[in-house]
């Protein structure tokens, strides 16, 4: 996205900006300490998908699969998985000159996926320069969701020749909790195509084509979230997908996941995206679908503030940061629409080479498409006011119906006429120094540091594991030792090793 | 005066009968396309339609506006819906019969049940927060709420409504692709009629955008509550039929 700096609007301390960030280290920080001595079945698949295999649902661990596959006259990995599977192969923990040959090949064979990664990265970047990017900012940020991957690529490409320039393909709902990835071409899901390797290369491709003939690069946007978060990220990367939805804490407080299992997770699939030059979108607005939009605003800042640990902790660089954040203040609310300015501004300004995810109202989205249609026109004019980096589409059916062909068209032009009539507005957009967005984005940003401190002042070694399981986040209770999913969570044995892990950490081979 | 019971739309003029239709046709935006809008337009009734706009959108498909006038009446002694059968309490109210009626906390248990991730519902009706000014059924203190989340399975919701001695579930499904919010619902009854002897079953209630309020026998449950639900109209309901209950 831009990489420009967005210019000071607010006056925030920058003492407290600077405790924000020094609070939400201190949270994060242990949370890292757990991930990093700990790991899970899903980590364990991930790697095995980069070493190349696919149509599988092992619960390997890297070390004794490699180990059996030089012991045991396996051909390739694919063969011992599906000999695995029915119970033919016998694993153990190798040790001494077993170990060290097991740890070079196991390096070898993930290494070629990470190599394959550094390959389509370079691929898009590429493509970037010879066929152009997108033409401005708010990235346009449109949804296919029919559930067959072969409704969604006409969907998709025809969205594209409208004006997208990011394709969001909708995951079907149940697929958070599935403990494997399907596989192949899919056709059947519940409000959504399942996330499969094969449904991302080929919406991939589609887009590829689109690109070519409209002249400028479309993105691809799936969802590493749920129990098979690491695997999703590493096939997003093997399939070049460019942007991926992947919040730290959304399958623990909205999925019921177990709150290690997520945070392990989450630091795997992030130096995936890390690598494979993937922009994550992070999932504030769902705080605000629970709770209020204006009592809960700082909750907002603390999540980005939490997000932006953990990604850069896991090798992500600014432009990656898709913060999220969401415009679901009830209209009804005198001033919704300063206060709106005021907290959209605070998230720009917190965060000011970062492409922030701007989300559309959703809440307050009565079934009226009419006032539907003018409260998305609002919303679209705080994106343009605010400099958002990715703006998601609003449509008037929100809460209704799966958007009409019409009502999508009548969206877009409705992003269009604003971005046209408006979209320099912000230069001449100066909020008064003591005003009330002023004012308000203070009482934000002062709010949110409050929360920071009581989390990180619960008790125990991990306080924002203790905060989660109070209840502080959407007042949802998730405790660490509940929750799905946790049965794959296993604490690193001595001498465990993860060549995915010890590559994406040393940095080589770019 | 009697009461009118034979009316038609109204549009600026009492019995003008007019009304405003958008669709889309999929076929090329020209004069053919024009007069295909206006040919289904008259097919529907209204007569004289006025084609107020159409556009292209993308080269297969042509969106319409069209505004006119139907010939329709419609008839309102031969409406049905499904009345209210309870009367609305205050929060004041709903404690107070709890507590004399049932002389302990009414156990309220709720889930989005299935692959429905969508919460907004149950929490509307559960939390604290509420909904539509109301506060959530949270708030009511002689009423324990567990609210179970999203995605809960069958098994597990008749497991936690035994292990917490549920007088009432509440479910709320808002996924409708292929009906699934009638398959879940039905699911659900039939394995809470396994579970517990006949008469014993807590309250089974499922509200979502796109339930028929009158559907209950079919799909097994007590109550069925439809869009624009408040928790003061559900804790009413609760109340009503649960206090009913130990009177029979």
């Amino acid at each position: 996205v831009s990489t420009t700096r967005h210019p000071r609007k607010l006056a925030l301390d920058p003492a407290v900006v600077r405790r924000a960030r020094t609070l939400a280290r201190q949270a994060g920080r242990p949370i890292v300490a757990l991930a990093r001595t700990h790991t899970t079945v899903s980590v364990e698949r991930a790697v095995l998908r980069l070493a190349g295999v696919s149509g599988a649902d092992p619960d390997g661990i890297a070390l004794p699969v490699w180990d059996a596959l030089l012991t045991g006259g396996h051909s390739d990995l694919t063969e011992l998985a599906q000999k695995a599977a029915t119970g033919g192969v016998e694993f153990r923990i190798p040790e001494g000159r077993d170990a060290a040959r097991a740890t070079r090949a196991a390096s070898r064979q993930v290494g070629a996926g990470i190599r394959t990664i550094d390959r389509r990265r370079q691929e898009r970047e590429r493509m970037i320069r010879r066929i152009g990017d997108a033409p401005r900012t708010p990235w346009i940020y449109l949804i296919v969701a029919t559930g067959d991957i072969y409704e969604d690529i006409p969907q998709a490409q025809a969205a594209a020749r409208e004006g997208a320039d990011v394709i969001a393909v909708i995951r079907s709902t149940g697929q958070s909790l599935l403990d494997y990835v399907p596989e192949g071409a899919t056709r059947e899901g519940y409000a959504g195509a399942y996330a499969t390797q094969e449904n991302f290369r080929l919406m991939r491709a589609a887009l590829d084509d689109v690109s070519r003939e409209l002249g400028r690069y479309v993105r691809l946007t799936n969802y590493a979230s749920g129990l098979c978060m690491p695997e999703i990220a590493t096939l997003a990367g093997l399939e070049r997908l460019d942007m991926m939805l992947n919040d730290s804490m959304y399958g623990i407080l909205f999925r019921d996941i177990n709150p290690v299992r997520t945070f392990v997770d989450q630091r795997f699939s992030r130096q995936i995206h890390a690598r494979a030059g993937i922009i994550i979108n992070t999932g504030e607005d769902n705080y605000l679908t629970t709770a209020d939009a204006v009592d809960e605003a700082h909750t907002v800042t603390v999540s980005q503030l939490l997000n932006e640990f953990f990604a850069k902790e896991a090798g992500l660089e600014n432009w990656q940061l898709g913060l999220g954040h969401a415009f679901e203040i009830n209209p009804e609310v005198p001033d919704s629409f300063r206060l709106e300015l005021a907290h959209a501004l605070l998230a720009r300004q917190l965060f000011p080479d970062a492409p922030l995810k701007w989300m559309p109202p959703t809440k307050h989205m009565t079934g009226d498409v009419f006032r539907g249609y003018l409260l998305d026109g609002f919303f679209n004019l705080v994106g343009a006011l605010t400099g958002q980096g990715i703006l998601l589409v609003g449509m008037m059916t929100e809460a209704v119906v799966t958007p009409f062909l019409s009502d999508r068209d009548l969206a877009l032009q409705n992003v269009r006429y604003v971005l046209d009539a408006a979209g320099k507005l912000h230069e001449d957009f100066h909020p008064a120094p003591n005003g009330f967005i002023n004012r308000r984005a203070n009482q934000v940003l002062g709010e949110a540091v409050d929360l920071l401190e009581r989390i990180t002042a619960e008790p125990g070694d991990t306080a924002l594991l203790s905060a989660i399981a109070d209840g502080t986040f959407g007042l949802m209770k998730r405790p660490a030792d509940a929750g799905k999913g946790f049965d794959g969570v296993v604490e690193h044995a001595p001498g465990y090793v993860n060549p995915a892990t010890d590559i994406l950490e040393g940095g080589k081979p770019r | 005066m009697t009461e009118k019971t034979i009316i038609r739309p109204y549009g600026d003029t009492t019995g003008d009968g007019m009304v405003q239709m958008s669709f889309t046709l999929p076929v090329p935006h020209d004069k053919v396309s024009e007069g295909a809008a206006l040919q289904l337009a008259a097919k529907m009734g209204m007569d004289p339609a006025l084609l107020v706009h159409a556009k292209a959108m993308g080269p297969d498909y042509s969106f319409f506006i069209v505004y006119g006038q139907v010939n329709h009446l419609v008839d309102l002694s031969a409406v049905q819906v499904v009345e209210r059968e309870f009367p609305l309490l205050s929060a004041k109210e709903v404690n107070t019969a709890i507590k004399r009626r049932l002389r302990r906390k009414l156990v309220v248990l709720g889930a989005c049940i299935g692959t429905d991730a969508h919460t907004v519902g149950i929490d509307a009706i559960l939390n604290i927060k509420g909904f539509a000014g109301e506060k959530g059924l949270e708030y009511y203190r002689e009423i324990k709420v567990v609210n179970l989340g999203a995605q809960v399975l069958v098994p597990e919701l008749v497991a936690a409504a035994r292990a917490e001695k549920a007088d009432a579930v509440l479910v709320s499904q808002v996924v409708t692709q292929r009906d699934a919010h009638l398959t879940n619902t039905r699911e659900m009854s039939a394995a809470f009629r396994e579970a517990y002897p006949s008469a014993r079953t807590p309250l089974l209630v499922v509200g979502g955008p796109r339930f028929d309020a009158s559907a209950t026998a079919d799909l097994g449950v007590d109550r069925i509550f439809g869009r624009g639900t408040t928790p003061g109209e559900v804790a009413s309901y609760l109340v009503h039929a649960l206090t009913s209950r130990s009177d029979g």
